[in-house]
């Protein structure tokens, strides 16, 4: 990366003395230089943008209601005549659907990555990567749909007492759809191993399998840990199948064949009625958003200096 | 007499007299991970055609010409069709140029120095923030402050900040690919460092900034969490007349029929669903074709 720069990095004294020639131009470069120099400071204001409005309504939202209610309340019924406003039943159906997602995800898109690093012959790979990727880009409506009308009724006959909104079903449909993102980042990780590892495990007699397994998932463990931890965040963040496919009914409960409501699927609910500004109704969605905001950035944090770290020990 | 006894069971624990479950774990295991990805798979084919089953009879033109009804049968899509392909024309106006002047800003002018390595980081973490979180912004920044109302306009806006990370992180790779020999050729001639982008970076870097362009704005066709909190209403019989009409898109219109419990709304569901993803389809195969075409230009 660094040489890179350096060798793109063109000496100011060339274009200095060139905007000296000609004077009109000049004032035209600098002004280029100060639109793209907008552009690139909009993605600052963007993030100020988000963390502003939920701060402040944030804000507004405790002054009516305290920290104790918010995070000390096991009920959370806003919409309700009798109101609590406790997070927890929203948080614990996010955080059941979340491990649902990450107990499909995580198994399964190691073990692919690990067949199309280490295993799988070119021509293999060429096909199945772009297969998984497709995966990646159905929009969420439609596997709400899936989750609802397919894998729901399929599970109802083999489990009994199942709900027609449940945490199962959108939770394994978002384990596939995160598949594909624990999948790639982790075979990249692999990938980016070097050959002299397992060339060297090689010579001390392993199998492929135990050069696989026991040599380049340890050494790209921080690669792994940090598609993991990126999958995790995207789980949280999922809106579309839980509101579709969940239930919308907050309740704290770890049985994932009851109907549940996410916090993304809570912005949903309120957003799709009409809540005037101003409302405690309305404050509840930033509160939540917060929440989810907050938990979503220090995963991507934590994910991406493990990337990091990855990167620095083997280039 | 002592070594010869002990020697057999040596050649047990020798690496070179190969055990035969070592051979058996390698095809297990090689056994147990196509199958992980042939269901995979299946489960991509299974929800595919799980929706054509359900979908396909309710394709045809009235579908496609007909706004949104109370009977099932005569609902059809037009004013969501219209409004997704308004909302991402519009989202594409408007990202497109910041989004590569975001990446020229970042490839070309920025130094190495802490600023843009912050600019950097944030916009890889803004690239991982939920898209709804994206409408809660939209809600308070475009329809409320900037009195936008519940507009394309406002949606618009909403869907571009949510796609400009993914632009400027293409077009960046995109300009990098282009080699510094003719940057330097073009300085050496006595362009300035805007002639030199105008003329030479950008014109090499275009068909990879178009295709990075089209799957970010093929995700934003997708999208409808971001556009739920900004209003985008389920019920439209028109078609928007300016972009400070109100509007619906495809797949918020798709999530009402959803949430109905009649099954000729899941079945026009299914059927829009089927649209949705042909578009994406015709979305993503322009892009790949673009690449292609003039991907090998530059070498």
């Amino acid at each position: 990366m660094i040489t890179d720069r350096h060798q793109k990095e063109i000496p100011h004294s060339v274009v200095h003395s060139i905007k000296q020639r000609r004077g009109g131009s000049h004032i035209k470069e600098i002004a280029i230089h100060a639109a793209l120099f907008a552009c690139g400071i909009l993605s600052i204001f963007t993030t100020l943008g988000i963390l502003g409005i939920l701060v402040y309504e944030t804000v507004q939202f405790f002054q009516e209601i305290s920290f104790l209610q918010f995070f000390g309340d096991t009920r959370w019924t806003p919409l309700f005549v009798s109101k609590h406003f406790g997070i927890w039943p929203l948080l614990c159906g996010t955080l059941l659907v979340t491990a649902i997602a990450m107990a499909v995800a995580l198994p399964i898109g190691l073990l692919c990555a690990v067949y199309l690093s280490e295993y799988a012959r070119p021509n293999v790979r060429k096909v199945v990567k772009p297969l998984l990727e497709i995966l990646a880009g159905i929009p969420t409506v439609v596997y709400g749909y899936f989750a609802l009308l397919f894998v729901t009724p399929l599970l109802q006959n083999i489990i009994p007492g199942m709900a027609g909104f449940n945490a199962l079903s959108p939770g394994i449909v978002m384990g596939i759809m995160i598949l594909p993102i624990v999948s790639s980042l982790s075979e990249d990780a692999m990938y980016a191993v070097p050959q002299s590892l397992r060339e060297g495990a090689y010579a001390l007699g392993s199998t492929k399998l135990q050069v696989s397994f026991l040599t380049v998932v340890p050494a790209a463990f921080s690669g792994i840990t940090a598609s993991f931890i990126l999958g995790v965040s995207r789980a949280i963040g999922e809106t579309m199948i839980v509101a579709i496919a969940a239930g919308l009914q907050p309740r704290l409960t770890a049985n994932p064949i009851e109907p549940i409501e996410t916090m993304t699927a809570y912005i949903v609910q309120v957003s799709l009625g009409d809540t005037p500004h101003g409302t405690i109704e309305y404050k509840t969605i930033f509160a939540v958003g917060m929440v989810l905001f907050v938990s979503t950035f220090v995963l991507n944090i934590i994910s991406q200096w493990m990337r990091g770290k990855f990167r620095e020990v083997y280039t | 007499m002592v070594t010869e006894t002990k020697e057999p069971p040596l050649q047990h624990t020798c690496p070179h007299g190969k055990k035969p479950g070592r051979r058996w774990n390698n095809i297990i295991f090689q056994a147990v991970a196509i199958t992980a990805l042939v269901a995979t798979v299946s489960v991509l084919i299974l929800l595919l055609v799980d929706i054509s089953i359900d979908g396909i009879p309710r394709l045809n033109w009235t579908f496609l010409s007909h706004y949104p009804s109370r009977k099932p049968e005569m609902a059809g899509i037009l004013s969501a069709l219209v409004g997704s392909g308004c909302l991402v024309f519009l989202t594409g106006l408007i990202a497109f140029p910041i989004g590569v002047g975001a990446a020229i800003y970042l490839e070309e002018y920025a130094g190495n120095n802490w600023f843009s390595k912050i600019i950097e980081v944030n916009i890889a973490n803004l690239a991982g923030v939920p898209s709804i979180i994206y409408g809660l912004l939209g809600l308070e920044v475009f329809v409320r402050i900037m009195h936008m109302d519940r507009s394309l306009l406002a949606g618009a806006c909403t869907l571009a900040l949510l796609v400009l990370p993914m632009i400027i992180i293409a077009s960046r790779e995109a300009m990098r690919t282009v080699p510094v020999s003719i940057r330097e050729a073009s300085f050496a001639v006595g362009a300035t460092r805007w002639e030199t982008i105008r003329y030479h970076v950008l014109p090499l870097a275009f068909p990879g900034i178009l295709t990075g362009t089209i799957l970010a704005l093929s995700r934003a066709i997708g999208e409808a969490a971001p556009l739920i909190p900004i209003g985008a209403l389920t019920y439209v019989a028109f078609l928007p007349d300016s972009p400070l009409a109100p509007f619906t898109a495809l797949p918020i219109q798709i999530f009402n029929w959803i949430s109905r419990p009649q099954k000729g709304f899941a079945d026009n569901a299914a059927a829009g669903s089927i649209v949705l993803l042909v578009v994406l389809l015709l979305m993503n195969a322009g892009a790949i074709w673009l690449r292609n075409r003039y991907q090998k230009k530059l070498h």
